[in-house]
């Protein structure tokens, strides 16, 4: 007996095995050559371009995409990563429809902008797939740095350290490197396990140890961090889930969708993979939508969006959002949890209607019921397990323009600290910047 | 829609769009293809003396350039006169000429420079009813080095002597294709007026090498390792061959002499450009072999418009430039323009920025918010911004009228005055 859409429940199996691969293929197909040469001739090699400064990581993206339109790909991926040693997957998950080609003139001129994201992984890929890096050690210093999280911020962090010549140690709680990149995210973004690969491309520039399954708290203290190394970099991410403070929360199947996808991510096989039939997933950020969409692409039948405000708050790009309902899911605005019903596992999820008033959001009284097997809280992360002493600011560690905490020798980056949106981009900028402000420091 | 029949020294065509002699015209098949798509005429690919006939390379004879998305604006071959027997190239011109009485059909002939070779060529063609003949002293390639082509083209004294071997033993209309290998090319077209000819055709293929192979580090097209000179043709030309159409229209000893041009006529804009310098009429190769015969429709449908929209007729548009083609001296140095950019259009790109600070006059602002405007006393004028601007008429060049007080000058704009009369001339004359 095979399940499908319509069988009750949280099951796996609802499509075969056929359809869920092709609905987890690479979501966007890479450019082949002649492609990429086509989307290269639209640049107009702008003076200080507005790509560029819309760009976290400030990649030269005119210089890179001419670059590729002279052939020599490899020298555009070496501009890249000169900026952002996560190029690849940046390439793969940035919201480029909020960042460079949204800022591109040609987004001005005709709505359509040079595709800067797509020719990013075209770049990339090509050097990537050569097995080579591109950048060497320079001459060792003898200074020793840890960084705790070995996610985007860390990664970046590390790589550009042991680029200068410091040895590296990157301790991370989790079995494997790579953070968000590794358990966050969309699959069908990141397909083919580029994620570790691109891990251990980044590590062949040598002098970085990576430590799994050390927690700071619980294997590590930062006191014990600051006495063994010279310098201590923290980018432990959001590893808390906010909670929906709706009576009922504790019921079974009601989970954050960071479990969720990153249980989808670590999944060998997606057909073995539970899926409710009555999704409901309540945020209305990047990950409400990867979760909602993984969701529907599991084959379950009907998979809603539920969020509390209008749909122009969702943190989720206006691109993003057209995905999810491209890909069938629906969103429904101005409507807060206020129950989750069932006995033992959820059943049905009860929300009231909400509007904008003078005082804020507040709730109008009238209530609706969704049907739901399963609800994914998607409506932000906290910071748990910052060590004592550290400043925080907003719930985040605070930290200034180079990623300096108010401890000295120790910088953080990347979302657990303050500034920059949440984005891999972001945290790759955190990490690089700090990275040069701990040489910095460390060589003087 | 406007009559685009066309006379051309007494060849009657039904518009003015010829293909030109090369590759498209080598046979009765593509000819009659030509000639269903619509074309008005072809010269026949260049005919050599009757025997064995010449052998191409079997390697690759074009080369090419491209510009964005691969569109192609050069093109070069290395290809020879047609590698046919003379007697079947002259029996399916009998046949074509014979089914398509109200197309031109015209001859291109290549033969040693002696009396004879041409005396023997011309009475073979005689009876094919052709319109006329084309003297093909333009190609800068093979045939070149065995004397003839443009190594006849760039002897001016020969181009006389075979032009009146021509006129002496032919009474069809002689039409001298010429090359543009040369310094001053008014010199070999004085050279075919003197020698009878009934008009000039130009430009014939550029001496050009168009890529070198930086693994094989040989030329190309490349055959076996090696490569040699190609003729150039296409988009690219088109400037270098009005220039020459130009000269030639205006020189007082040749004008009035008729010109066939060719160059890059790639739209109904590109032929109306030539006509306009003072073609009659207009020969077309590359764009026929990069987008196939269909293109004539739109040279016929859009000169059509252009003389409708115009009021014109096909007679009127020729040669309606010549006069104001002159010499840099006689251009006003008081007519003054600045460039203005259209804060509505600017997508913002700065390239103009770019272009004047980094390489010009430094006369284009650029505010924080990426806002940017012209500085007027600095402006010269020249134009760069406008040409590098991605968006057609953001920037524009505005006149501005007589008393105008130029903040670059600090001199109001004043009357038509030329370098001739100008103070900082040595030679100049005193105004009169």
């Amino acid at each position: 007996m095979t399940n499908s859409p319509l069988t009750p429940g949280v099951v796996a199996g609802r499509l075969s095995p056929q359809a869920i691969a092709a609905n987890f293929h690479d979501h966007e197909a890479p450019l082949d050559r002649h492609e990429a040469h086509v989307a290269a001739d639209r640049c107009y090699f702008c003076h200080d371009a507005p790509c560029m400064t819309a760009c976290p990581t400030s990649i030269d993206i005119p210089l890179f995409i001419r670059q590729i339109a002279t052939g020599t790909p490899e020298a555009a991926a070496k501009t890249i990563f000169a900026q952002n040693i996560l190029g690849g997957m940046c390439a793969r998950v940035c919201p480029t429809e909020t960042l460079c080609e949204e800022a591109c003139v040609r987004e001005t001129a005709e709505g359509k902008p040079v595709e800067i994201g797509r020719l990013q992984r075209f770049a990339t890929d090509t050097l990537m797939a050569k097995g080579v890096h591109p950048f060497a050690r320079a001459k060792a210093t003898g200074k020793k740095v840890a960084v705790v999280g070995a996610g985007p911020a860390g990664l970046s962090a590390a790589h550009r350290l042991a680029m200068k010549g410091h040895e590296v140690v990157v301790f991370d709680a989790r079995p494997k490197a790579g953070g968000l990149n590794e358990f966050g995210l969309a699959a069908y973004k990141t397909t083919n396990g580029f994620a570790q690969a691109e891990v251990d491309w980044l590590l062949k520039i040598g002098g970085i140890r990576i430590e799994t399954g050390k927690a700071l708290g619980r294997d590590l203290s930062l006191a014990d961090l600051q006495k063994h190394y010279d310098a201590v970099f923290l980018s432990i991410g959001l590893a808390g889930v906010n909670a929906l403070r709706a009576p009922g929360e504790d019921k079974a199947n009601v989970r954050p969708a960071v479990e969720f996808i990153s249980e989808l991510r670590q999944s060998g096989n997606l057909s073995s993979l539970p899926v409710g039939r009555d999704v409901v997933v309540i945020g209305g950020g990047m990950t409400a939508v990867d979760a909602a969409v993984q969701s529907k692409l599991l084959g379950a039948e009907n998979v809603t969006i539920v969020y509390r405000r209008g749909q122009e708050k969702m943190a989720a790009s206006g691109y993003e959002q057209e995905h999810a309902t491209s890909a069938g899911v629906r969103i429904v605005t101005h409507a807060a949890p206020v129950a989750v019903h069932g006995n033992g596992a959820v059943t049905e999820i009860e929300f009231a209607y909400t509007e904008d008033t003078a005082q804020g959001l507040k709730q109008t009284g009238e209530t609706f019921r969704l049907k739901a097997d399963t609800v994914l809280k998607a409506i932000g992360q906290t910071l748990t397990g910052a060590p004592e002493g550290l400043a925080l600011d907003g719930g985040k560690i605070a930290v200034d323009a180079t990623g300096r905490t108010s401890i000295a020798g120790v910088w953080a980056g990347g979302d657990c600290a303050t500034g920059g949106e949440d984005l891999t981009v972001t945290a790759v900028a955190e990490g690089r910047n700090a990275a040069e402000d701990i040489h910095a420091s460390l060589m003087t | 829609m406007a009559n685009l029949t066309s006379n051309f020294v007494g060849i009657k065509s039904p518009n003015p769009f010829w293909l030109a002699s090369a590759p498209p015209t080598d046979k009765k098949y593509n000819v009659e293809r030509a000639y269903e798509a619509g074309w008005g005429g072809v010269v026949w690919k260049t005919l050599g003396s009757e025997g064995p006939p010449v052998v191409n390379v079997s390697g690759p004879r074009y080369g090419a350039i491209w510009g964005a998305d691969r569109r192609l604006l050069g093109l070069n071959n290395i290809e020879l006169i047609t590698d046919r027997p003379l007697e079947v190239n002259i029996q399916e011109i009998k046949e074509v000429k014979r089914k398509w009485r109200d197309r031109a059909l015209i001859i291109s002939l290549m033969v040693p420079c002696d009396e004879d070779s041409w005396k023997d060529i011309l009475k073979r063609i005689e009876d094919t009813e052709a319109d006329g003949v084309e003297l093909n002293f333009g190609c800068p390639h093979g045939m070149a080095e065995r004397g003839m082509g443009s190594a006849v083209g760039q002897v001016p004294e020969y181009i006389e002597m075979v032009t009146r071997w021509v006129k002496k033993h032919s009474r069809m209309p002689c039409i001298v294709k010429l090359t543009p290998n040369i310094t001053d090319v008014r010199k070999p077209a004085e050279a075919a007026k003197r020698g009878g000819a009934d008009a000039v055709s130009l430009i014939n293929t550029i001496n050009s090498i168009t890529s070198v192979n930086l693994d094989a580090f040989s030329p190309e097209p490349m055959i076996d390792g090696k490569g040699t000179h190609g003729g150039y043709c296409g988009p690219a030309v088109k400037p270098i061959a009005m220039n020459m159409v130009a000269e030639i229209a205006r020189n007082p000893e040749t004008h009035g002499l008729p010109i066939s041009g060719i160059g890059g006529i790639t739209t109904w804009r590109d032929a109306a450009e030539f006509m306009a310098l003072g073609a009659g009429n207009v020969q077309v190769c590359t764009a026929a072999m990069t987008y196939g015969f269909k293109v004539v429709q739109e040279m016929i449908s859009g000169l059509s418009q252009y003389l409708d929209d115009k009021g014109m007729a096909l007679t009127d548009l020729v040669g309606k430039a010549t006069p104001n083609v002159t010499d840099w001296q006689f251009l006003n140095l008081n007519y003054t323009t600045k460039a203005q950019i259209s804060q509505d259009d600017c997508i913002k790109c700065g390239r103009c920025y770019a272009a004047c600070e980094d390489t010009s006059h430094q006369a284009i602002a650029m505010s924080a918010d990426r806002t940017f405007t012209v500085k007027d006393d600095e402006c010269v004028a020249c134009n760069l911004c406008v040409n590098v601007c991605p968006v057609e008429n953001c920037i524009t060049m505005v006149e501005k009228p007589k008393g105008w007080l130029d903040p670059r000058t600090d001199r109001p704009v004043g009357d038509y005055a030329n370098w001739t009369t100008h103070p900082n001339n040595p030679s100049a004359r005193a105004a009169e």
